[in-house]
């Protein structure tokens, strides 16, 4: 049985998680970015389950259900904040939501 | 290499699927072009309004209730795949953890995010 | 894949007592509250404050606690006490800011007092958490609740703008954390604190992956306690959200945020301390220096106190830099006289609030002590502690930091927190002066029934002087919760103490 090994996961974590970084500082959508922001914990996730395999410990998988959970509350909360603020403004463009600076 | 042959098979085997499909409703499909058919929104269907109209708020409230309940729950599984050896003592955990997630649906009842009017 | 023990659990429920106590409380208020009308909230601010005041009594009884509980993902010592009755106290004073002001700006008390309960208890959590992951649930659930609050005033754009960019920035440096536990996890194999030191202890420095795993974590904190160069929210969210949770966001997320920084770095990273704390010394020097220079030219009062707040924590990184017992403690007593000053600045800016009302620049406060003697007179006392002016509360932080950080040996670090301690007198002081020698007109009329938020602003009052004028009690205090948790771990330093 051939198996792929462990450092292959961190690798394409490593590169979700950059893209996923990359797309928040460059997407001016604020929904495109929150989805980047899942993105990126979802390729901690991987990351997580990679070295649980590797390492042979169970506690990697326990904090990727924890992070699931986490993470779906914040896109919860993330998805009523954007709502809430698009019904006064009628954007989600960040650029666009400028009223304070410096 | 020879672990990889059944993967290669299914791939294989899907292709093949929807090769036929595409086929079957290129013979036998009836087509008639028109303008209100080319368009991407409502195609077939003359368009009644914009794309960006606005849907009614209720839709992503219940989403987003749908979203958190339901991802929840996965904390129950590490409970469901151990639950001989915890025994009594995870049964309460799991009580307990639900009873949390009924007073957010207790709270949503309340407050009237359930009704939809 | 080791197998799960039961038995080899301790379950301890006394350690988390003050930790369930609040969160059934919040759940609690958020049912009660459903159905109490907008303008007749006060009575469930009161039921808030009592059932923090229950947590406080059970808190206090847990002092001199020592050891850990659930297998070490809870950590019972009187470093976690410490800050849980500091946490406490500020969700109290907060709670006595938003009796008058929920109804005064027509905001839902029921989610209101609910969420800063939640934030309260994930503040708790990360006081207490023992293990990566339970720090990391308490910052989320303190950290989503505050997303929430901050865009409270869901009618004004400022707010919503407010909650918009913290919880992008915020949940973007949420993720950073999180690969930083996950690289930790890697390079170590636990992600429990305790084993995490004891595999740090052996020699393996220069490992790509715990460096990368310190640096991103420092970055997930570093945005959590406002550090430059990851301060950019921290302005518009603290202009926009409304005041009482602009204090909350400037004290208790604060102190949640920095103890989970400190238990993890100065004590269970320690090992390792060469290769991050020449980082966190260039963070402090950066975030005591923008931070300051920035809030000259500040014309709100609100972003004043956020850039302000800004270069407190550099202050408070000063001391995590200078690592030991001894600035362990220093900071302590630094967060105990900053939560008073900083509550108390903030709630004289609270009574001055009223809907619709533009109160919060600075000329607004000119006159002010010819119309409020008493609020000019408070506010004067808040910003000289800020300042640093003894014997108030915050002169007496910042000595105790420079002291121990003198005794690390980080002469040129001191040398620079002096300098901004002297350049933020000078918009200190433009309020002070402001408020005593110009004339203005008064944007708003008579104080009037707002008994709550006058009474928050005594207690702090008393809070500032009281730890500045008779220390005694407070840095021993400190230094015994430090040192009882955490002495053996570290290096013994010189005294602070004169």
């Amino acid at each position: 049985m051939m198996s792929v090994p462990p450092s292959w996961f961190m690798a394409l974590g490593a590169l979700l998680f950059a893209i996923g970084a990359a797309g928040v500082l460059i997407r001016r959508n604020v929904i495109v970015m929150l989805m980047a922001i899942e993105l990126m914990l979802n390729a901690v996730n991987l990351t997580f389950i990679a070295l649980s395999r590797s390492l042979g410990s169970i506690d990697g998988q326990v904090i990727v259900l924890f992070v699931i959970t986490v993470a779906a509350a914040e896109a919860a909360t993330g998805l009523a904040i954007i709502i809430a603020a698009f019904r006064n403004r009628e954007t989600v463009n960040a650029d666009e939501l400028n009223l304070m600076r410096w | 290499m020879l672990t990889w042959v059944p993967i290669g098979v299914t791939i294989g085997f899907a292709a093949l699927v929807v090769a036929i499909m595409v086929t079957i409703n290129r013979l036998v499909a009836p087509r008639h072009r028109s303008p209100v058919k080319d368009l991407p929104f409502e195609c077939g269907n003359p368009p009644s309004g914009s794309a960006w109209g606005r849907f009614s708020v209720h839709f992503y409230l219940v989403a987003i209730l749908f979203l958190v309940f339901d991802v929840e729950v996965i904390l129950l599984i590490p409970w469901a795949a151990e639950i001989r050896r915890l025994a009594g003592f995870g049964l309460g955990e799991a009580l307990i953890f639900i009873a949390v997630l009924v007073v957010g649906l207790v709270y949503a009842w309340q407050r009237g995010a359930l009704d939809w009017d | 894949m080791t197998a799960f023990n039961l038995a080899a659990i301790d379950i301890a429920w006394l350690p988390i007592c003050p930790l369930i106590i609040v969160g059934v409380s919040a759940m609690a208020v958020l049912l009660a509250g459903v159905r109490v009308r907008d303008d007749e909230s006060q009575g469930l601010g009161v039921l808030t404050l009592a059932l923090i005041a229950l947590a406080f009594v059970f808190a206090l009884g847990l002092l001199g606690q020592s050891g850990i509980a659930f297998a070490g993902a809870i950590a019972a010592d009187n470093f976690a006490v410490f800050f849980e009755l500091v946490i406490l106290i500020s969700a109290a004073l907060v709670v006595l800011m938003s009796i008058d002001y929920l109804p005064a700006f027509g905001l839902s008390a029921a989610e209101y007092y609910a969420l800063l309960l939640f934030s309260t208890f994930g503040m708790m959590l990360m006081a207490t958490g023992g293990d990566l992951i339970v720090i990391f649930i308490g910052f989320e659930v303190m950290s989503i609740s505050v997303y929430v609050l901050a865009g409270f005033l869901r009618r004004s754009l400022k707010s919503n703008e407010a909650a918009l960019k913290y919880f992008v920035m915020g949940a973007f440096s949420t993720a950073f954390l999180l690969y930083g536990i996950a690289l930790v996890y890697g390079a170590t194999g636990t992600i429990k604190l305790g084993p995490i030191r004891a595999a740090l202890s052996n020699p393996m420095a220069g490992n790509p992956l715990l460096l990368s795993g310190i640096g991103l974590m420092l970055v997930g904190f570093g945005f959590k306690v406002a550090a430059v160069p990851f301060h950019m929210w921290t302005p518009d969210a603290y202009e926009g959200a409304p005041t009482p949770v602009t204090a909350f966001m400037a004290v208790g997320v604060k102190l949640g945020a920095f103890a989970g920084f400190i238990r993890i770095f100065m004590v269970h990273l320690g090992p390792v301390s060469p290769d991050w704390s020449i980082v966190l010394w260039v963070i402090a020097a950066f975030t005591m220096t923008v931070g300051n220079l920035v809030a000259l030219v500040q014309v709100n009062i609100k972003r004043m106190l956020a850039y302000s707040a800004i270069a407190h924590a550099g202050y408070i990184l000063v001391g995590m830099t200078a690592a030991g017992s001894q600035a362990g403690g220093a900071i302590l007593y630094y967060l105990l006289g900053y939560a008073f000053t900083n509550l108390g600045a903030f709630a004289a800016v609270i009574a001055l609030e009223r809907r619709g009302v533009e109160s919060d620049l600075i000329t607004n406060y000119r006159g002010l002590a010819v119309r409020h003697p008493g609020l000019a007179a408070a506010m004067a006392l808040f910003l000289l502690s800020l300042t640093g002016v003894p014997p108030l509360a915050g002169f007496l932080g910042k000595f105790y930091i420079f002291s121990a950080a003198l005794n690390a040996g980080l002469v040129w670090l001191v040398v620079i927190a002096v300098i901004n301690s002297v350049i933020s007198a000078y918009y200190y002081i433009a309020v002070i002066v402001a408020m005593y020698m110009r004339e203005g007109e008064a944007v708003v009329g008579a104080l009037g029934r707002r008994p709550a938020v006058i009474t928050a602003l005594a207690v702090a009052a008393i809070g500032t002087v009281l730890i500045g004028i008779y220390p005694e009690p407070y840095i021993t205090g400190a230094l015994h919760a430090f040192n009882s948790a955490f002495g053996a771990a570290l290096p013994r330093t010189a005294s602070i103490l004169p």
